[in-house]
């Protein structure tokens, strides 16, 4: 029984967590669109994370250099994908008074 | 340290969805990014002591890591601050492309390790060779997409790219990456041939696939490709179990998802019609012939007409963009609306090569949200606008989507500009648009075209009202 819970469970992780992707993204208005997807392309740069512990198994040369790449990409996606969402956001700040 | 570890992933987790929740709102959408920053920064400083690397300790590749992290952060840092706004649509390619290629640098260290302490399960292998593929064919798509927005030249000519029996030859590069992918899943071989064939199969894939699409498209193709690199990074969090990994990839993947089909429903599109028929092979044969002339006007003409227009609707497209014309577009606006004007902005849902494109542009230059409008709210306005002022948009407002059957574009929803009492166009030149196709618009008796860069123009325009006191 234990063996098939922990079968499920990321199964269930893995269905609520894309209804809720869903939802968050079913109420955003239009002139939102191009900032979320840069703001989830972001969040996916949570997978520099995964290029860490790749890395830090490495224990060829090979699997070094793989795992170096991985990092290296990974810290692109998350840096590069925070700052251009930021700057995109940065220009909503000074609007915000209007409402809406 | 596991419970350290897993509890600041969970708050991570929350950090991400409380994050997108918030940017999802204009006036919280700043806070939002900075919330998910927060959780980023978190996870990736315990991940550090992260029990799977600490297990192994290997100063080396500490400062493997440290380097890696140096090198990639500031390369990236350093680009999303010095790009112009209008390039936005391209980084966001690219770095969603480094994203994928992590991914599939992960599983390729996954694949290529020796695990015969613990060997792997079946689910976890086929997890990981699925996340492989995906990553590999994001990461190159993505460069593809990068290098038609950014104009490089070797992607320039999309119809090169396009031969007979493309699709077929498409299905089998992919169909061999599934077959290798399985024998290397099932097997767990460790073949270092295999797994670079592999590879290099699904990153053949993913730029045939993007090459022959055109530069019009590619905001569905980057959002396709975006959530893609979701997908990957969650299935290389199940081969970790990192639950971090899992829950933000898996967000990315279905909201990615669904942002693509809203978007290529606003081209009244499909998916599969943007991804696997090529413009040129699209419309039921030569588009009709327009009819007509061009007829150009001077800035100060153009002044004279919108300065005494009781309505007046803005129309933005790449063209203004490209000319960074927003700043100066305001300020017009502005004059108008002190002498009296009703002005609009009309913002079509695929103008400039992204969704909100236009939107961002235009908060950039103080453009309060109530005078910005989409097509729907907005449409039924024309015929009561006086003056319809179109800044470098062109297949958007081409009445050929609504009338001629034959046009590539026919059926695509448009702004019915061509129903305003005047139009004005600017206008670098006398091209076509970016589907390559020409515009009935253009001809028509009440447009004229103001030849120019928008921003030069737009200042013409300006000093035109002004002098008109």
């Amino acid at each position: 029984m234990e063996a098939v819970v922990a079968f499920f469970s990321p199964i269930y992780i893995l269905m609520l967590a894309a209804i809720l992707g869903y939802e968050i993204i079913s109420r955003v208005p239009v002139i939102l669109h191009t900032p979320l997807m840069s703001g989830t392309n972001f969040v996916h740069g949570i997978v520099l994370v995964g290029a860490m512990v790749a890395l830090g198994q490495a224990s060829t040369p090979l699997e070094q250099a793989i795992g170096f790449l991985g990092v290296l990409l990974g810290a692109g996606n998350a840096v590069g994908g925070y700052f251009v969402t930021e700057r995109m956001l940065e220009m909503f700040k000074s609007s915000k008074a209007k409402g809406n | 340290m596991g419970y350290l570890i897993e509890t600041v992933y969970f708050l991570t987790a929350i950090l991400f969805i409380l994050g997108l929740k918030r940017m999802s709102h204009p006036t919280t959408a700043r806070s939002g990014i900075v919330w998910a920053g927060y959780g980023m920064v978190l996870a990736t400083l315990v991940s550090f002591a992260h029990p799977q690397i600490t297990a192994h300790v290997s100063v080396a590749n500490y400062v493997l890591m440290l380097i890696a992290i140096a090198i990639g952060g500031v390369i990236a840092w350093a680009g999303a601050k010095r790009v112009p706004m209008t390039a936005m649509p391209q980084m966001i390619a690219i770095y969603n492309g480094m994203g994928g290629g992590a991914a599939a640098a992960i599983a390729a260290v996954e694949l290529l390790k020796d695990h015969s302490a613990h060997p792997l399960t079946l689910d976890i292998l086929l997890m990981a060779v699925a996340g492989a593929l995906i990553g590999a064919v994001a990461f190159s798509g993505s460069v593809v997409a990068f290098g038609k927005l950014q104009e490089l030249k070797f992607f320039k000519d999309d119809a090169k790219f396009r031969f007979a029996g493309q699709q077929k030859i498409n299905a089998a590069i992919f169909g061999a990456a599934v077959v290798l992918g399985l024998i290397i899943a099932l097997n767990h071989s460790t073949s270092g041939l295999l797994i670079t064939l592999f590879f290099l199969l699904g990153l053949a894939f993913g730029a045939m696939m993007a090459l022959p699409i055109g530069g019009a498209d590619m905001p569905v193709v980057i959002s396709l490709f975006n959530a893609f690199t979701g997908l990957a990074v969650a299935l290389e969090g199940y081969v970790l179990g990192n639950s971090a990994m899992i829950i933000a990839g898996i967000i990315v993947g279905s909201s990615g998802t669904l942002l693509t089909l809203m978007m290529a429903k606003a081209m009244n599109r499909s998916v599969s019609n943007v991804l696997f028929s090529n413009w040129a092979a699209l419309g039921s044969g030569e588009a009709q012939a327009v009819t007509g002339s061009l007829k150009p006007m001077e800035p100060p003409d153009a002044a004279i007409q919108m300065a005494y227009a009781a309505k007046v609707i803005i129309v933005p497209g790449y063209g203004m963009a490209v000319a960074q014309a927003q700043h100066k577009i305001w300020e017009m606006c502005k004059l108008l609306i002190e002498r009296g004007a009703t002005v609009k902005f009309a913002i079509h849902p695929v103008a400039g090569r992204m969704p909100g494109h236009m939107n961002v542009l235009l908060a950039e230059a103080g453009v309060p949200y109530d005078l910005i409008f989409d097509m729907e709210e907005i449409n039924e306005e024309f015929p009561t606008a006086d003056v319809a002022l179109v800044i470098g948009a062109n297949d958007v407002v081409n009445p050929a989507a609504r009338n001629d059957k034959s046009s590539p574009i026919y059926g695509m929803p448009i702004l019915n500009v061509d129903h305003a009492k005047n139009v004005q166009v600017i206008k670098r030149g006398k091209g076509v648009g970016f589907a390559g196709i020409e515009n009935a618009l253009f001809f028509a008796d009440n447009t004229r075209m103001v030849y120019g860069d928008a921003q030069k123009v737009a200042a013409g325009l300006i000093q035109g009202i002004k002098d008109l006191g």
